[in-house]
């Protein structure tokens, strides 16, 4: 469980994190929305212990941050962003160094080494200096690092930053598959993973919180929501059965691929009747789908307002 | 203290996995000999005692141990580890302790490898022994000063190059402290007390008494003082600094 209550950190004038309240509870996956800069990054180094907050708290598992640091740290696995790690040393060595500070021994010592050198397929590089591994290994060596101790409480920092589609679907196949008994918090600004790997999403500009939902529930809030899109053979045959439909409220036609999509009235279901006009237009449809949203429309929508604010005031 | 020994036998290694360890272990051996014999006089004097080999030792030093020590807090902060070493379960002290006494024993193992001049002067006469282990002493708790100084001001910057030439002028103006021709320009117009209190907190003073082969407990009580003030300054340093 992770629960953050108020957080905030001030670098002089300047409000990095503003007031930051969440809870996380075990079994979700939390993914962490928002522009750079957002104070996505500072958030997590609270939680993690790294930078003292100015005000509030954090707390991981039920121990605060700041009064019980060692007791948070020992239940917490932590991936800084950029997934630093020790060049000089061989993959053998710095998981063996990890797993020395966090006092694993005896076989649970070498059961964990293997597990996680398994799961992020570390066999044929344990030997080599991290320093000489692509950027993707080594993002997997800092991934190994921060689960070798089956920690209860995750946080990665852009786990999949710099990876290729490939690498990005195996460490997303990994977090969903420790998601069941874990409290997993990512941050990202690739809103295809909120999808891929988050039960719930928070939205994050300029230090604040702007929303706080499942993937769902702000696709719904994009005005693609229940919209229906289509291509058909002649352009202005489709318009004119769709014009016929009482409850679209408007329609646009993307100028590169003719492609129409129809915006339903608020509340009103629109797929069927489309359906039904084109039929009854004798409308040479080619593809029809009905929109569930789009996450980087909203993303955009609720980002941008809020930096306009900011910048009134 | 699980915590400090594992950080302390991760930096140790991580000395011998770069030529750092060599390269320093080899200039110190090589010109440690050369100063003994060719500017100390070591054959000439005709004294059976490691006299001329002690005492170039601080200004070895000067030069080497800062440059042992500039890359201790500021590679880890310039490559992100920092974030990683802190985070795991080990306090800010454990983390200072276990890189200062990593240092501080390879230093100890360059120092061990000087003992072929022990055996030499031991083959040629008959020495002190007791006089040369003192100095072997005294040598190691300076070196273990100037480390100190140098996880300090390693911490204050992510620049190796800054780090080490700040090193050497703090390092040179602490060594100058003791210095006579130092010592008689505030003779001429200080008190004796604040003459005195210079050469009390210099290097050369303390590291020359226990060089005589007379552990006094305020010698040896400097060195320790003066390690322990700079690592604590070294962790005030590094928690300013990490929130910057």
């Amino acid at each position: 469980m992770i629960e953050t209550r108020n957080l905030t950190k001030r670098y002089g004038s300047f409000t990095a994190v503003d007031g930051i309240s969440f809870r996380v509870e075990p079994g979700q996956v939390l993914g962490f929305l928002g522009p750079n800069g957002a104070g996505k990054s500072t958030t997590m180094k609270m939680i993690a212990g790294f930078l003292a907050p100015t005000s509030g708290s954090a707390s991981v598992a039920g121990f605060d941050v700041e009064s019980q640091p060692m007791e948070a740290r020992r239940v917490l696995g932590y991936l800084p962003e950029g997934a630093p790690s020790y060049g000089e040393m061989s993959v053998r060595e710095f998981l063996g160094f990890v797993a020395d500070v966090r006092g694993l021994d005896g076989t649970r010592r070498e059961q964990r080494f293997d597990d996680v050198v398994g799961r992020l397929h570390l066999e044929r590089v344990l030997e080599q200096p991290i320093d000489t591994l692509s950027k993707g290994f080594r993002r997997r060596v800092g991934l190994a690092a921060s689960i070798i101790h089956d920690p209860e409480v995750l946080i990665l920092d852009e786990p999949t930053d710099g990876l290729d589609p490939n690498q990005k679907q195996e460490v997303r196949a990994l977090i969903n598959s420790m998601a069941r008994d874990k409290t997993i918090v990512i941050s990202t600004h690739l809103l295809e993973e909120v999808h891929a790997v988050c039960t719930r999403a928070i939205i994050i500009a300029a230090g604040r919180v702007l929303a706080d939902a499942t993937p769902g529930e702000l696709e719904a809030r994009s005005r693609y929501h229940q919209a229906v899109s289509l291509t058909a053979g002649n352009l202005q045959e489709a318009k004119e059965a769709l014009a016929r439909v009482a409850d679209i409220a408007s329609i646009e036609v993307d100028p590169q691929d003719n492609r129409i999509t129809a915006f339903p009235k608020p509340g009103r279901s629109i797929f069927v009747p489309v359906n039904d006009a084109l039929k009854a237009g004798n409308v040479d449809v080619r593809e029809l789908a009905l929109e569930a949203g789009r996450l980087d429309e909203v993303f955009r929508t609720i980002t941008q307002s809020a930096v306009g604010t900011e910048a009134r005031t | 203290m699980s915590g400090t020994l594992a950080i302390f036998k991760r930096e140790l290694r991580s000395y011998f996995a770069t030529p750092v360890a060599y390269v320093f272990i080899v200039i110190f051996l090589m010109l440690s000999g050369a100063f003994t014999f060719y500017l100390g006089g070591f054959y000439e004097r005709g004294q059976a005692d490691l006299q001329p080999f002690f005492n170039f030792h601080p200004w070895l030093y000067l030069f080497l141990v800062p440059a042992v020590s500039m890359r201790m807090w500021a590679e880890e902060r310039k490559s992100g580890t920092i974030e990683l070493l802190l985070t795991l379960p080990v306090t800010l002290w454990q983390a200072v302790l276990g890189k200062f006494l990593a240092a501080w024993a390879f230093i100890a193992i360059a120092l061990v490898l000087t003992f072929p001049i022990w055996l030499t002067v031991n083959y040629l006469g008959d020495p002190d022994n007791g006089v040369i282990l003192a100095s072997y002493l005294g040598s190691l708790l300076m070196a273990g000063a100037f480390l100190a100084i140098g996880s300090c001001i390693s911490a204050a910057t992510r620049n190796q190059v800054i780090a080490f030439i700040l090193t050497v002028v703090t390092c040179f103006l602490l060594l100058l402290a003791g210095f006579p021709m130092v010592l008689d320009f505030f003779r001429a117009f200080a008190p004796q007390g604040l003459v005195d209190a210079i050469a009390g907190l210099s290097f050369l003073t303390h590291f020359a008494s226990i060089g005589k082969g007379v552990v006094d407990l305020r010698d040896i009580i400097y060195f320790v003082l003066m390690i322990a003030v700079w690592l604590y300054a070294t962790a005030v340093v590094i928690d300013m600094k990490k929130a910057a």
